[in-house]
């Protein structure tokens, strides 16, 4: 039996006339990673804000394990950190310093913090940098401290907004095991991204937001599946890719057996997630 | 209660350990404007002049010292919360955890009164080394503390209410310098017309100096004064909770 984490109703969130939310219906269910995709400015940021208490909806609601996050705004603050897409370290600290302002927030006693703070470095292996100053370290490093911070209270729910913008490859990586780690060792993941492959091999479920609202939502195979297994791009005059999904290989093959000649540049491979977000959204991500 | 003044350290925690690692340089450069002043005006311009029936070196260092407490305590406290908002975005993590407004707001101005009153009793060191008039009264303390209090608030206040750094560097320039020269601190509101009075009556400033000035010199404690500098510190608090409600909308 699967257990509600985060339910949203109707959730709803106008700035002056632009709807930046609209009639978000979504649930998340405790154990899980939960990726939710959507191309810049489609409302995932502000989802994310509203569902951690700093924004207020317009309407609608979202209620953290049974919690109302407005009434109930104290204790469901227990309940969740937050990494935001930007860094939110004081970069006047050390990382040790950070991780004892978030538990001294959070009300843990002194003995406490110490033994938590030191499990958690430990944890993500910053034990040595956890005297420098937040701004010494590397960006990969700097996220991890981001999340180490946030999971100082032991929270059971973590939000990750865009976790991997401007890391490279091997740091991002790094992170992607950070995530599964946490997530195998109990902590439910909502984690917003605009990079599909992110959520390709993170999210046991993914749920697709444009302009506000929710256009998917399903495991990545499945979504894959109502597309089309098989993705044939074709160059037509050099200009433009065109791409067609087919359920299996047979037909991919038998389609492309009899395109025109004129037709150049043929792949035949697996769909994957970037499809279905593109179809969907009927943009490239991240190029509104 | 005692949770609020928990949570109320905790916030304040952070900024002492920045002031920790910096202090040299804070104190520092808080000091040179108010030192340049005394120098400048007490000492150079001043000699010789004397005003209500005291030595104009005598009269300006209350003045001076009220200057200090409230542009070291503003900036002190809107600088930082400024930082935190814009650059840092660590204020999010103090919105976020369960720590109440009110005690995110107090203890965000606490570390504007702690360096206010740093800086306002090293230039009273130096004031007292000075002026053999002076004297420092337990009254007098507290009115600094007030005054700490209240400018740190206003700082608060300044900070959630402008987004930008261009902004806040527009109010200071033409509201925070023209209140430290303005507000009572080198000369006596008496001489002025009932109009610019009125105006300069309506800001914070002019009471702190006005009561600092009476206890330092003995005189007749403006004590109406005082309670409109209380209901400055209040005002500016609620209207810091107003606006951060509001914020998070």
């Amino acid at each position: 039996m699967l257990k509600e984490c985060i339910v949203t109703e109707k959730l709803t969130k106008c700035y002056g006339n632009v709807k930046a939310v609209q009639d978000l219906d979504l649930t998340v269910y405790s154990g899980e990673i939960f990726g939710f995709l959507g191309p810049n400015g489609a409302g995932k940021t502000t989802t994310i804000r509203i569902m951690t208490t700093l924004t207020k909806p317009t309407s609608g609601r979202v209620r953290i394990n049974g919690l109302d996050v407005v009434k109930d705004t104290e204790k469901v603050k227990k309940m969740f950190g937050v990494v935001q897409q930007h860094l939110s370290l004081d970069r006047d600290l050390t990382v040790r310093e950070n991780m004892e302002f978030h538990a001294r927030l959070h009300h843990l006693s002194s003995s406490e913090r110490k033994r938590r703070i030191n499990e958690l470095l430990d944890y993500v292996e910053l034990t040595e940098h956890a005297d420098k100053m937040v701004d010494t370290l590397s960006g990969g490093m700097k996220k991890r401290a981001a999340i180490v911070s946030s999971l100082v209270h032991e929270p059971e729910v973590l939000f990750l907004d865009e976790p991997t913008v401007g890391l490279d490859a091997q740091a991002r990586r790094r992170l992607w095991d950070l995530v599964r780690r946490l997530n195998s060792d109990g902590t439910t993941i909502f984690l917003t991204t605009h990079y599909i492959e992110e959520a390709e091999a993170l999210c046991g479920r993914v749920g697709i937001i444009h302009q506000g609202r929710l256009i998917a939502l399903d495991n990545p195979l499945e979504l894959r599946r109502k597309l089309g297994l098989i993705t044939v791009e074709t160059l037509v005059d050099n200009k433009e890719t065109h791409y067609k999904f087919f359920a299996d290989r047979a037909a991919a093959t038998k389609y492309v057996q009899n395109l025109p000649p004129d037709v150049k540049t043929i792949i035949i491979r697996d769909s994957n997630l970037e499809d279905v977000f593109v179809e969907l959204t009927g943009q490239k991500v991240g190029d509104v | 209660m005692s949770d609020a003044l928990k949570d109320v350290y905790s916030i304040l925690w952070v900024d002492l350990r920045n002031l920790r690692r910096h202090w040299r340089s804070l104190v520092a450069t808080s000091l040179v404007q108010p030192l340049l002043y005394l120098v400048a005006f007490g000492y150079g311009l001043g000699k010789g002049i004397s005003l209500e029936g005291v030595s104009y070196l005598a009269f300006v260092i209350p003045g001076i010292i009220a200057l200090t407490s409230f542009s070291t305590s503003f900036s002190g406290a809107a600088s930082k919360l400024q930082v935190d908002r814009f650059f840092y975005k660590s204020f999010d993590e103090c919105l976020m955890s369960p720590v109440s407004l009110y005690s995110i707001i107090v203890g965000k101005a606490l570390i504007g009164v702690i360096r206010g009153l740093i800086s306002s009793f090293a230039i009273l060191l130096v004031g007292l080394a000075l002026s053999p008039m002076f004297i420092i009264s337990p009254l007098f303390v507290l009115v600094l503390l007030v005054s700490c209090f209240v400018f740190a608030l206003f700082g608060v206040l300044v900070a959630f209410v402008i987004d930008s750094h261009q902004g806040m560097s527009t109010f200071n320039s033409l509201v925070i310098l023209p209140m430290t020269f303005l507000c009572g601190t080198f000369f006596s509101l008496s001489q002025l017309p009932a109009a610019a009075k009125a105006v300069l009556y309506v800001l914070p400033l002019t009471h702190s100096s006005e009561c600092l000035r009476a206890t330092a010199l003995a005189q007749p404690f403006p004590f109406w004064s005082f309670c409109v500098l209380f209901a400055f510190g209040l005002a500016f608090f609620l209207a810091s909770v107003f606006v951060l409600k509001k914020k998070s909308v």
